[in-house]
């Protein structure tokens, strides 16, 4: 029934945009540059090097809230892209979204008093630090892993397993700072960069969201898959 | 939206009376009761009902229960009780009343929905202890111990507070704190 309003190869990937723009900031981490004219999702893929398929079903799953892709098409997709794609959103977390945050807090810790200046903003600090640390234990641990999957390596000290076990989420605490930001910071820092600050945080805790989705219902289905192949061998 | 009725009352007799007064009203939810008050507190933590129907000789203070309690609490009575214990209830159900004053005494004892909504909101002052030793560094255990309450009822408290507030994490309360000044830097460790 959702089948039939996900997007398709034919559509024009400005078309895609225009109706849901919040899909501009994931071009970049897809492999897909800007200036794509009036040409098909199917072409400008090509043209990048993108799989089409692997493309449309990664914006579709950041469009569709209630759209969780079957197994059966994860497995008939190419998969290649999804440990750099993933790798190009921690990047873009940690170097883009949470310093832009960080700045905005900064500004306001500055008008608030000094030493609820301070606690404000290293409760924000404490967390970027859980995030980084978050995505250096998948980049050191998971992804190699897959990795050498894909290249038909099976590495016996790690397994998917241990990922299901121990992957928090790292929104809660995105949660409570928007919370606070716009809830209970007094009167006197009611400026833009609490406006601002708090549509970003609604923007970076919506991205992550997805981005745990995609690691939990498409990044773990698949590894599981390629581990027992590799076991049956 | 039903309003949940906890009953406080030891009489198995009168709590079944009650119940079959209660049964099929439409504007009350009878919770499960309590026999005595001895795990009140958690009770009442746990459950958050509207409004308390308690026979005022199972508890010596009510108004401390009323503190932390955001509820309307009515006196059940059988017997002669003094005015100056009725006074700190929202209303007395006499158990020779008949079926409809029952209710209706109830019925009028429930706050407004506005004020409801109001006080629903904001933390009692249990919930501000809790929240004050919380923001400390303290353990669950710690300040069970502090506040002389069980762990339970620190769970409940705190889910409470996240519910009201928004906020789950610890460090994220400690922010809450210090913005409301509830706690100052010489607090923090």
């Amino acid at each position: 029934m959702i089948k039939s309003r996900l997007f398709s190869s034919d559509s024009r990937l400005s078309d895609l945009i225009t109706a849901h723009p919040s899909l501009l900031s994931l071009l970049s981490r897809l492999g897909v540059s800007l200036g794509f004219g009036d040409r098909s999702i199917a072409d400008v893929c090509e043209d990048s090097g993108v799989d089409t398929a692997f493309f449309l079903l990664i914006c579709n799953v950041y469009t569709f809230n209630n759209y969780v892709p079957s197994t059966a098409a994860i497995l008939g997709t190419e998969m290649t892209g999804l440990v750099p794609y993933l790798e190009k959103s921690h990047k873009y977390y940690v170097e883009k979204r949470l310093p832009h945050i960080e700045c905005h807090l900064d500004a306001i810790a500055q008008k608030l008093n000094g030493r609820i200046g301070k606690v404000f903003i290293s409760f924000f600090k404490e967390y970027k630090e859980e995030v980084e640390t978050h995505f250096m234990h998948e980049e050191r641990d998971v992804f190699p892993h897959i990795r050498g999957l894909m290249a038909g390596k099976r590495d016996a000290t790690y397994s998917i397993g241990e990922f299901i076990d121990t992957h928090s989420d790292i929104e809660g605490k995105l949660d409570d700072l928007l919370n606070i930001v716009f809830k209970y910071l007094p009167p006197q820092v009611d400026d833009d960069n609490v406006l601002d600050v708090v549509d970003d945080i609604l923007r970076l805790s919506e991205d992550l969201k997805k981005h745990t989705f995609i690691e939990e219902k498409i990044m773990v289905p698949l590894v599981k898959h390629l581990e027992n192949a590799i076991l049956k061998k | 939206m039903k309003q949940r009725l906890l009953i406080v009352e030891p009489s198995e007799l009168i709590i079944e009376g009650l119940k079959s007064i209660l049964d099929g009203q439409i504007r009350f939810k009878v919770l499960e009761p309590e026999m005595g008050a001895d795990q009140l507190d958690e009770r009442l933590a746990a459950t958050r009902p509207d409004i308390v129907l308690i026979n005022p000789t199972l508890i010596g203070n009510v108004s401390r229960l009323r503190g932390e309690h955001p509820m309307a609490v009515v006196a059940l009575v059988y017997q002669y009780v003094e005015r100056e214990v009725l006074k700190h209830y929202d209303a007395v159900v006499d158990i020779r009343d008949s079926r409809a004053v029952i209710i209706e005494t109830l019925a009028q004892a429930l706050p407004g929905d506005t004020e409801a909504g109001k006080s629903n909101y904001e933390l009692t002052k249990r919930e501000t202890a809790v929240l004050v030793e919380l923001a400390q560094g303290k353990t669950n255990k710690e300040i069970a111990d502090a506040l002389n309450v069980s762990v339970h009822t620190v769970i409940s408290h705190r889910k409470n507070i996240s519910h009201k507030t928004g906020i789950k994490s610890v460090a994220g309360l400690t922010v809450y704190a210090m913005l409301n000044n509830l706690i100052d830097e010489s607090a923090l460790l």
